[in-house]
C-alpha cells in the first residue's frame, strides 16, 4: 500500500431503469486505480465494464443514472460535482478513449482541430501554439508526418491511425488518469500490439491507466493489477501474474480456459457453456452460479462476499471460502 | 469532385433545354390565336397576317423554337403581347420583388425553423418540445391560401398592424413573408429536430463530452456542424422554389412578383410572357437541386475530398 492511488471508486451503483424493471449495469464496484500503473477490469460483452468507466466521468446517457457510491479522485469525491465542475475535470485531468475509433472522431472536423480542441478548452492556449503541441503530441503516438496528418478528415485514416489521434487526444493535457474502453478491440492483430506498447510507453511516462477490455490476453500484456467482472460485479481481483497463475473463480478460471483453447485452436465457446444471463432477471446469490460447474444448492441463494483468499488477491466465491476454511 | 459537379450541371442543363421544349410545343398546341387575342376579334385580316409574318408564327415550328432558344441563350424571351414590352424586362422588373418576398420568407422561415428544431430537440420529449413540432405540423399541412387569409383576417383587418395587400414598404411584406414561410419553417423545424437527435447519439458527441465540452459547446462545434448539412441542402431547394414564384401568395397579397407576372401571361393569352416566366421558374427550380446536391459535396469532408483518398 506504498503507492498512492490516483482514483478509488467505492462501492459504486449504476442502474437502467427500464420499463421492465431497474437494470443494475454497475453493482457495489469498489476499484483502486495506482499511481502510475494500468489496472485493468476484464469480462464478457455486456457485464458494465463500459458503464463503470462511463459513471467514473459522470458520461451516462438516460435511462442510465448513478444509483450510489463514491467516485475519489484527487480528493474530491466525483459523484458530487456540478456538472460544470464535471466539464473542467473530463479531458483535463481524467480522459477517455472509445473502442470505436471509426465513429468517435467527428467526421467533418480536422483531426488536427480535434486534438488541438481540449488544449485550447482547458488551458485556453492561443491558437498556434495549441497546432504546436498538437502536432507534437500526433507525433509521439506515432504518426508520421504529423504536421501533414493533422489537416486530414478523419475518414482519411486508417482505423489504427484514428486510434492514434483518439489517444493524442486524450493525452494532450497531459491528465493524471486515462480510461481506455476497448481500445484495441476493433483494430488488427499488429495494429493492436502497436497500441498496447505506445499504452506502456504512457504509463512509463507516469500516466495512470484504466484499461477495459474482454480480452485476458490484451490484460496480460500491459496490467499490473487486474478486477474481473461478471454481471456487473467484481468477482477476482489481483496483480496480473498472480491472477493468471492461481486464479480462483470458476468464472476466471473459464475465461483462462477460453484464452489457451484459442491459441490451441480448439472451439472456444464451449469453456464456459451458456451466455451472460440477463441482468433483469440474476438470482439473489451468484450471478455466475446459472453457468458454474461447481455450483453448489445455496449458491444462487445468497451472495458472496469478495474475500481475500491470498494477500492483494480477493475472490467473490462461496466454493472458496469452503476449501479455505 | 469537379467533374462530379460539371456532370451535374450537364444534366441541369439537359433538364432545362427539355424543359423550354416542352413548354414551346404544348403552348402552341393550345387553342387560341394569339394575334387575334392581342389585336381584338375584329382586327383587319391584313394586319393580322402581318403581324403573324412579323412574329415569324408562320414558319416551321422548329425554326421558332431555335430563334427563341438563340434570343433566350442572349437574354431575349422576346416581347410581351399584352404589355407591349420586352419579356425580359417585365420579367427583371418583377424579379426583385421576388427577391424581396423570398428573402424575408426565408429568414424567417430558416430563424423560427432551426431555432425551434434546434430547441425542440435538445428538451426532446418535453413541453416546448411537444408545442413545437405540434405547430410545425400544422406549419407544414396548412396551405399557403389558408395561412395568408387568416393572417390577412387577423393582423390586417381585425387589428389594423399592417396595411391589406398594398406592399408600399417593408412592412407590407411582413404578412407575406410570414404565409410564404409558413409551411417551409415547418419543414426545416422537424428537419432539424430529426437530424440533430440522430447525430447526438452518435459516438463523436461521447468524445467531445469526454473532452470537457459542455452541452452549448458539443451542440454548437460538434452536433450542429454535421446535423445542418442536410438541412443546409433543403434550405436551397426551398429558397429556389420561393424564388421561383409564389404564384399564390403574390396574388394574394397584389405583390408584382414572378408568380403574379405568370398568372396575369395566362389571363391575357399570352405566350411570350407565359413561356418566359415558366422557363425562367423552371431554371431556377433546377438550380436551386443542383446548388443543394453540391452543397453537400462541398461542405461534407467525406463526400468533397472523397475522389482524393
Ligand atoms: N441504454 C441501455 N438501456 C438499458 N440497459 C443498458 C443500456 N446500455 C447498457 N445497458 C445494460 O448495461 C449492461 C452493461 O453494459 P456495458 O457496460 O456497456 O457492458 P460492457 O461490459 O460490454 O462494456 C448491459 O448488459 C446492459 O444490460
Ligand atoms: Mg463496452
Amino acid at each position: 500500500m506504498g503507492d498512492k492511488n490516483v482514483l478509488e471508486i467505492r462501492h459504486l451503483r449504476t442502474s437502467f431503469f427500464t420499463q421492465k424493471g431497474e437494470i443494475r449495469a454497475v453493482d457495489d464496484v469498489s476499484l483502486d486505480v495506482p499511481e502510475g500503473k494500468i489496472t485493468g477490469i476484464v469480462g464478457e460483452s455486456g457485464c458494465g465494464k463500459s458503464m463503470t468507466a462511463r459513471t467514473v466521468l459522470r458520461l451516462l446517457k438516460y435511462p442510465g443514472k448513478l444509483v450510489g457510491g463514491e467516485i475519489l479522485f484527487d480528493g474530491r469525491d466525483l459523484t458530487k460535482l456540478t456538472e460544470k465542475e464535471m466539464a473542467k475535470i473530463r479531458g483535463g485531468e481524467i480522459s477517455m478513449i472509445f473502442q470505436e475509433p471509426m465513429t468517435s472522431l467527428n467526421p467533418v472536423v480536422r483531426v488536427g482541430k480535434q486534438v488541438e480542441e481540449a488544449l485550447r478548452l482547458h488551458r485556453r492556449l492561443p491558437a498556434r501554439e495549441a497546432r504546436r503541441q498538437a502536432v507534437a503530441m500526433l507525433d509521439a503516438v506515432g504518426i508520421a508526418e504529423a504536421e501533414k496528418r493533422a489537416h486530414c478528415y478523419p475518414h482519411e485514416l486508417s482505423g489504427g491511425m484514428r486510434q492514434r489521434v483518439m489517444i493524442a487526444m486524450a493525452m494532450i493535457c497531459k491528465p493524471k488518469l486515462l480510461i481506455a474502453d476497448e481500445p484495441t478491440t476493433a483494430l488488427d492483430v499488429t495494429v493492436q500490439a502497436q497500441i498496447l506498447n505506445l499504452m506502456k510507453r504512457l504509463r512509463d511516462n507516469g500516466t495512470s491507466i484504466l484499461l477495459i477490455s474482454h480480452d485476458l490476453g490484451v490484460v496480460a500484456q500491459v496490467c499490473d493489477t487486474v478486477y474481473v467482472m461478471y454481471a456487473g460485479r467484481i468477482v477476482e481481483q489481483a496483480e496480473v501474474c498472480e491472477l493468471f497463475d492461481h486464479a480462483a473463480h470458476p468464472y476466471t478460471r473459464g475465461l483462462l480456459g477460453a484464452v489457451s483453447s484459442l491459441g490451441s485452436g480448439a472451439a472456444t465457446l464451449e469453456t464456459i457453456p451458456g451466455v451472460v444471463p440477463n441482468l433483469l432477471h440474476l438470482p439473489a446469490g451468484c450471478a455466475f452460479s446459472l453457468r458454474c460447474g461447481e455450483c453448489r444448492a445455496d449458491c444462487a441463494g445468497h451472495l458472496p462476499e469478495l474475500r481475500e483468499c491470498a494477500p492483494g488477491h480477493r475472490v467473490r466465491c462461496h466454493r472458496i471460502g469452503e476449501v479455505s476454511a | 469532385m469537379l467533374l462530379n459537379i460539371a456532370k451535374r450541371l450537364a444534366q441541369a442543363l439537359l433538364v432545362l433545354l427539355g424543359v423550354a421544349l416542352a413548354v414551346f410545343i404544348m403552348l402552341r398546341i393550345i387553342p387560341g390565336n394569339a394575334i387575334i387575342t392581342m389585336m381584338g376579334e375584329h382586327a383587319d385580316p391584313v394586319i393580322i397576317d402581318r403581324m403573324t409574318e412579323e412574329l415569324g408564327l408562320n414558319e416551321p415550328i422548329t425554326v421558332q423554337f431555335l430563334r427563341y432558344l438563340k434570343g433566350a441563350v442572349t437574354g431575349d424571351f422576346g416581347t410581351s403581347y399584352s404589355m407591349h414590352r420586352s419579356v425580359s424586362e417585365l420579367m427583371g422588373a418583377a424579379f426583385g420583388n421576388t427577391v424581396k418576398l423570398a428573402l424575408a420568407a426565408a429568414i424567417f422561415a430558416w430563424l423560427l425553423g432551426i431555432v425551434s428544431g434546434i430547441i425542440a430537440a435538445v428538451r426532446k420529449n418535453g413541453l416546448l418540445d411537444r408545442l413545437f413540432m405540434g405547430v410545425s405540423l400544422l406549419g407544414v399541412s396548412m396551405p399557403v391560401f389558408m395561412t395568408a387569409m387568416l393572417l390577412q383576417y387577423v393582423f390586417a383587418y381585425l387589428l389594423h398592424w399592417v396595411p391589406i395587400s398594398r406592399v408600399t414598404d417593408w412592412r407590407g411584406y411582413i404578412l407575406p413573408a410570414i404565409a410564404l414561410g409558413w409551411n417551409s419553417a415547418g419543414s426545416i423545424a422537424r428537419l432539424t429536430r430529426s437530424t440533430l437527435l440522430e447525430v447526438l447519439q452518435a459516438d463523436y458527441i461521447d468524445t467531445a463530452r469526454a473532452k470537457g465540452r459542455g452541452q452549448l459547446g458539443v451542440l454548437t462545434r460538434h452536433a450542429l456542424r454535421n446535423a445542418m448539412l442536410p438541412v443546409l441542402t433543403m434550405m436551397a431547394v426551398q429558397l429556389s422554389s420561393m424564388l421561383s414564384g409564389a404564384v399564390i401568395c403574390e396574388t394574394i397579397f397584389s405583390i408584382n412578383g414572378i408568380g403574379r407576372l405568370a398568372v396575369q401571361a395566362i389571363s391575357g393569352r399570352d405566350i411570350p410572357l407565359l413561356q418566359g416566366t415558366i422557363l425562367f421558374s423552371t431554371a431556377l427550380v433546377i438550380l436551386g437541386n443542383f446548388v443543394a446536391d453540391s452543397l453537400y459535396a462541398v461542405l461534407d469532408p467525406r463526400i468533397r475530398r472523397g475522389s482524393e483518398s
